[in-house]
């Protein structure tokens, strides 16, 4: 909403410059958005008259004048206006000038004519093309001939442009300042200043409004308050400079006096009014309804709606001729030839209003009003003011009464409340004096029955029903700079992260350990994304209304949104990269699943090079074991009670399939690692690329390993190399389960340091060295007992895995 | 010529040949001519029966010196000679040092990361639990327990990607307000937690929104809480993160979960208050929203407003991380450049 300070300080004294207006309000109440001042940057912008015309000699459109600028000499200007023409007088930018967008105005010749100037329209002074009037929307301005204005005086005080317009951003709680008279009780109340309003006062005709028109409301409930006056005789003519100001400043066109009133009235009062041309209604009566299915409706905008039976609508005997609260209808509108105005203001259930108004895409002045709330009080003042205004301004004659069609009954709401009550939440010693001369200053009545405070609120503040609703107005008008600075005082409470959290960022610091950079990607993704790396009977999560299909579906790994990183830096020729992830997947595991399950996951890429070159080592292109190693790690920093096992699997349509392996923890898989398909990098223009991914929340579940100290062993350790020939599909797994399970009671570690195959080596076979660490904690082993086990070892080997020992 | 005269002669020829040992090779070999067994010194002793007994003491007591003079000898030679030897063997092992080590990466954690795991550690000191929740969350939790039932107006304020009619992705961290405080036992003491995660809008992404991002949501709910509590604990994290010099101000808005509604301001600290660009010469630069906790919410979970009330409070961390560093551009921060990521090394 913007405020002309001009207007408010009509109604309230304002002690202070409106810009530190802006300041108080932005802390006491309304935040303030903008401080415009329409003549800021302006400069030497006249008032002129055009004493002669002629036309340009090398041009067909443009006009010599003659522009009387109250000096000497007139000054001579050439001007391209359609509507120009002898006797106007005009906005004249001198020689000099700053006209709108910082440009200046300089002496000039236009086809050999001399031009000491412009004559400039309201556009090129800064007005907003939405709010010009429609006769000066392609020329220039014309003051009207009722308005005294001296020639060479400054435009702007006549076009209301000295004024400094606030633009208030209003909280759906304060729609009380929609309207100008609202805004001065939040500013009296800021300022301890009282407001003064006028009221209407309205000479009526002797014939009542009822003898020529009937209103019916069909549902007292959708719409509780429906108030019409007639007024006849009615001349359709511009409204005089000064409204016309009014509406301009608040971000309104000028149409004609008809509907300038009514906007002006909407926003004085806040309260929508709509003004029919009685003539063009079928019939004598009103029936305001919800619209029937399909119902056709032509907005004043020329616009055609297919209504709803959701839809309320004012229809004349034949037709829907207005949207209730939002638009007026083409066939009823104002027009020059108007001479009777039906003028209504009404207050319409706002859930219905909002939900039209999106319905038919058509958010209106009105429409955001009913929505935001009315002053209930305001209906029949604002009304007649506007019939008053009609009077004066349309020469038209008032007919008797106002047509009631609904009038809800009006109470006002008496919240209880006591000063302890408002220190207590607020944590203050404010006292009771000040608490009720507050409540005063708002304008609201306080009755006092000992401690309890009865505080009458008026319905221009609907937003008020609550006790806290009561503590918001004093601690704003009291000031939140003066509430003291504290911390709760209670009993002592730890604080402290879940475990479980704790376990995921131990995680995360165990991947930064490891060299990868943190990531945060996003969780939606298009439908290929988030279902890749799953193979799990799950159902993806899908938005009803997306707003791209890049952001569609709900992630099911977090590889895919880490691979978009790496596309992303790739494309910025970052080539070494190792990024990971921690957050959640969804997954629902029953389509009819209301929520998915949301999972905790840790996933990581790798690609390019494990080091760079460099003075000391060549470099080398980042392989699977790289990446098992950091999976490894970051397992073994779990600390788990568990058997981990890595088997090779080729389930994974995005993943190499001779090069990706489940992770499993005693034979639950937990996740997977691999390397990316060669297909699928490619399509995303990736070049060798490592993936895993762990479910967090399955590998916190596993117990923890014993943390009971085992004394470090008091006696030698013997080690064993032991090298053999397999055929090739031998993995190492399964070496390492014969040699585990054949070595004895004192096998405690076995390491593999060498895998070759080539020369020396059969053809299909592949040679494997082991070396094999045996210890017993409770003496010396002796080569004869480490010898037998090796034996057994290399028999076992020969037999199950056909090795041939080296 | 007799012994006596011998034994002067070895210890001369000896001490000069030591002398003149180039190094310990060299050296062990005169040890053992003249020390060894069969060394001369050993000789000469078993020639003592052809000494008369009365010269056999000064003879004896002669050879031992002579050996003893032999053995300091050598081993101060020898000692001369490792040092030496020790002094040619550091020289050679001298390196550049200049040169650069073998690389180790070290991963950043995102800037978000970093700046809630700080706000994260404030609360927890000051004794806050946290509690994370759902990110696809129920209507009725993210708005109707939150004080906005379905026809509310303020919906509008936030657009919202709905899965279901009933099922949404949460907008905001507040419907976990509802959701503790519906099973909070207060006989177990005061309510105090904050709950971070992601939260979702229906915004098209550009520098200054993003679909999707963090907030950090807090709660403390107790028979004495006021809103001076809040003014101080906002304080407290506005100096945290900002700087000790910073000020706080509150102003009136609107949130329907809260009553009395504020946006909090924190001062400059670009220009320390005095206006510049960043604070769009304000002085003030407003970084969370907060407020009392509205009786509606809590009676509907099922909590009385007359005895118990307290405080809530919404921070945004990407906000945060972007004022803290400078960062103009929200996308930034999920796009994951690593040479965006690798700037943020932590405090």
């Amino acid at each position: 909403m913007k405020i002309s300070t001009k207007w408010l300080a009509q109604y309230v004294n304002l002690p202070e410059t409106p810009v530190e207006l802006a300041q108080r309000e932005s802390v006491t109440g309304i935040e303030v958005d903008e401080i415009i001042q329409p003549a800021a940057g302006l400069k030497k912008l006249v008032v002129g008259q055009i004493t002669k015309l002629t036309a340009h000699p090398n041009s067909d459109h443009l006009n010599i004048c003659q522009v009387d600028v109250g000096t000497d000499e007139p000054l001579q200007i050439i001007c391209g206006a359609p509507n120009v023409a002898a006797g106007q007088k005009v906005i004249v930018a001198l020689p000099g000038a700053r006209i709108a967008n910082n440009q200046k105005i300089k002496r000039s010749k236009m086809r050999g004519e001399e031009s000491q100037g412009m004559i400039c329209s309201l556009q090129e002074i800064g007005f907003d093309e939405t709010v010009v009037p429609e006769e000066f929307k392609n020329g220039i301005y014309v003051f009207p001939d009722e308005v005294t204005v001296s020639l060479g005086d400054d435009v702007y005080g006549y076009l209301g442009m000295d004024d400094t317009i606030l633009d208030f951003d209003i909280t759906p709680n304060r729609a009380d300042t929609l309207g100008m008279r609202g805004t001065a009780w939040e500013v009296a109340a800021m300022y301890d200043e009282q407001p003064h309003f006028q009221h209407p006062q309205l000479t009526e005709a002797a014939q009542p409004a009822q003898d020529v028109l009937k209103v019916n409301v069909a549902d007292q409930q959708l719409i509780p308050i429906y108030r019409t006056r007639v007024v006849k005789n009615v001349q359709v003519k511009p409204s005089p400079l000064w409204l016309q100001i009014h509406l301009w400043n608040n971000g309104i066109r000028p149409i004609n006096n008809i509907v300038d009133i009514t906007n002006y009235i909407m926003l004085d009062y806040g309260q929508p009014l709509h003004a029919f041309d009685y003539d063009k209604l079928a019939g004598s009566q009103i029936n305001v309804r919800l619209a029937k299915p399909q119902e056709a409706f032509q907005g004043l905008n020329g616009q055609d709606y297919e209504l709803t039976d959701q839809d309320i609508v004012i229809a004349d005997e034949q037709q829907a001729v207005a949207l209730g609260g939002i638009m007026g209808g083409n066939f009823t509108k104002i027009s020059d030839t108007t001479h009777t105005v039906v003028l209504e203001a009404a207050y319409f259930d706002p859930v219905h209003v909002r939900k039209t108004a999106q319905r038919h895409n058509l958010r209106t002045e009105a429409s955001i009003r009913h929505e935001k709330g009315l002053d209930l009080s305001a209906t029949p003042e604002a009304l007649d003011m506007a019939a008053q205004l009609l009077t004066q301004l349309g020469e038209g004659t008032v007919l008797k009464d106002q047509i009631i069609g609904a009038q809800c009954p009006l109470e006002l709401p008496k919240i209880k409340i006591t000063t302890a009550r408002i220190n207590h939440v607020l944590g203050t010693q404010i006292t009771q004096a000040e608490v009720i001369a507050i409540f005063k200053r708002l304008g609201f009545k306080v009755t006092s029955q000992g401690e309890q405070l009865v505080v009458e609120v008026p319905l221009r503040r609907w937003d008020i029903s609550l006790d806290a609703d009561l503590i918001e107005e004093v601690v704003r008008i009291y000031g939140f700079d003066k509430l003291p600075s504290t911390l709760p005082v209670e009993a002592q409470t730890p604080g402290h992260w879940e475990p479980q959290q704790q376990f995921y960022k131990a995680a995360q610091a165990t991947m930064r350990a490891l060299g990868y950079d943190e990531a945060i990607s996003y969780a939606l993704l298009n439908q290929t994304q988030a279902q890749a790396f799953t193979d799990a009977e799950t159902t993806a999560v899908q938005l009803a209304w997306p707003m791209t299909q890049d952001h569609e579906f709900l992630r099911q790994n977090l590889v895919s949104g880490l691979l978009n990183d790496l596309v992303y830096n790739i494309a910025r020729k970052q080539t070494d990269l190792a990024l990971f992830e921690q957050g959640r997947v969804f997954q629902k595991v029953h389509a009819q699943d209301a929520r998915p399950q949301e999972i905790e996951m840790i996933a990581g890429v790798k690609t390019g090079q494990v080091a760079q070159s460099n003075w000391q080592q060549a470099s080398r292109m980042i392989d699977f074991y790289d990446l098992k190693g950091d999976v490894e790690a970051l397992l073994s920093s779990f600390n788990k009670q568990a058997d981990i096992s890595f088997v090779a699997t080729d389930q994974l349509a995005q993943l190499h399939p001779g090069q990706s392996a489940w992770i499993q923890v005693d034979q639950q898989i937990v996740g997977f690692l691999g390397k990316l398909h060669p297909h699928y990098a490619h399509q995303l223009n990736l070049p060798a690329t490592f993936v895993f991914q762990l479910n967090l929340e399955k590998i916190w579940q596993l117990p923890k390993r014993s943390q009971i100290d085992h004394p470090a062993p008091k006696y030698p350790a013997v080690t064993r190399d032991i090298a053999i020939e397999v055929a090739k599909h031998v993995t190492n797994a399964a070496v390492e389960q014969v040699i585990q399970t054949n070595a004895g009671p004192y096998l405690t570690q076995i390491q593999l340091f060498d895998v070759y195959a080539g020369e020396n080596i059969a053809a299909g076979e592949k040679s494997l060295a082991y070396r094999l660490t045996f210890q017993d904690p409770q003496a010396t082993l002796t080569d004869t007992v480490v010898n037998q086990h090796l034996a057994a070892i290399q028999t076992a080997l020969t037999a199950q895995l056909a090795a041939k020992i080296r | 010529m007799d012994l006596k005269q011998t034994l002067n002669e070895l210890r001369q020829q000896g001490l000069e040949q030591i002398k003149a040992a180039a190094n310990l090779e060299e050296l062990n070999q005169i040890r053992i001519k003249y020390l060894g067994k069969k060394g001369p010194i050993n000789q000469a002793l078993r020639q003592m029966k052809t000494v008369t007994a009365e010269q056999r003491p000064q003879i004896g007591a002669l050879a031992n010196t002579v050996r003893d003079d032999l053995q300091t000898a050598i081993t101060q030679t020898k000692d001369q000679l490792n040092q030496k030897q020790l002094a040619v063997q550091l020289a050679q092992e001298t390196i550049d040092v200049t040169l650069p080590g073998r690389p180790r990466a070290l991963g950043t954690a995102h800037v978000i990361t970093q700046v809630m795991d700080d706000i994260e550690h404030l609360f927890i000191s000051l004794g806050y639990q946290v509690i994370p929740g759902p990110e696809v969350e129920e209507d009725h939790y993210n708005f109707e327990m939150m004080n906005l039932p379905k026809d509310h107006p303020a919906r509008d304020m936030q657009d919202t990607f709905y899965i279901t009619n009933e099922i949404l992705l949460r907008t905001q961290t507040s419907p976990m307000q509802a959701r503790v405080m519906e099973q909070y036992d207060f006989s177990q003491g005061p309510l105090k937690m904050i709950s971070p995660g992601k939260v979702y809008r229906r915004d098209t992404d550009d520098a200054t929104h993003s679909h999707q991002f963090n907030q950090i949501e807090g709660l403390v709910i107790d028979q004495h809480i006021t809103m001076a509590d809040l003014k101080g604990t906002l304080e407290l994290v506005a100096r945290h993160v900002f700087g000790q010099e910073r000020q706080i101000r509150l102003r009136p808005s609107y949130f329907p979960f809260t009553e009395p509604s504020v946006e909090v301001d924190v001062s400059c600290f670009a220009c320390g208050g005095q206006g510049c660009r960043i604070c769009k010469y304000t002085g003030w630069i407003e970084v969370l929203g907060a407020g009392m906790v509205h009786p509606n919410v809590l009676v509907n979970c099922g909590i009385d407003p007359q005895v118990y009330g307290g405080f809530a409070f919404g921070l945004g961390p990407d906000r945060f991380a972007m004022l803290k560093y400078g960062i103009n551009d929200i996308r930034e921060l999920y796009a994951n450049d690593v040479r965006f990521l690798e700037q943020f090394q932590g405090e």
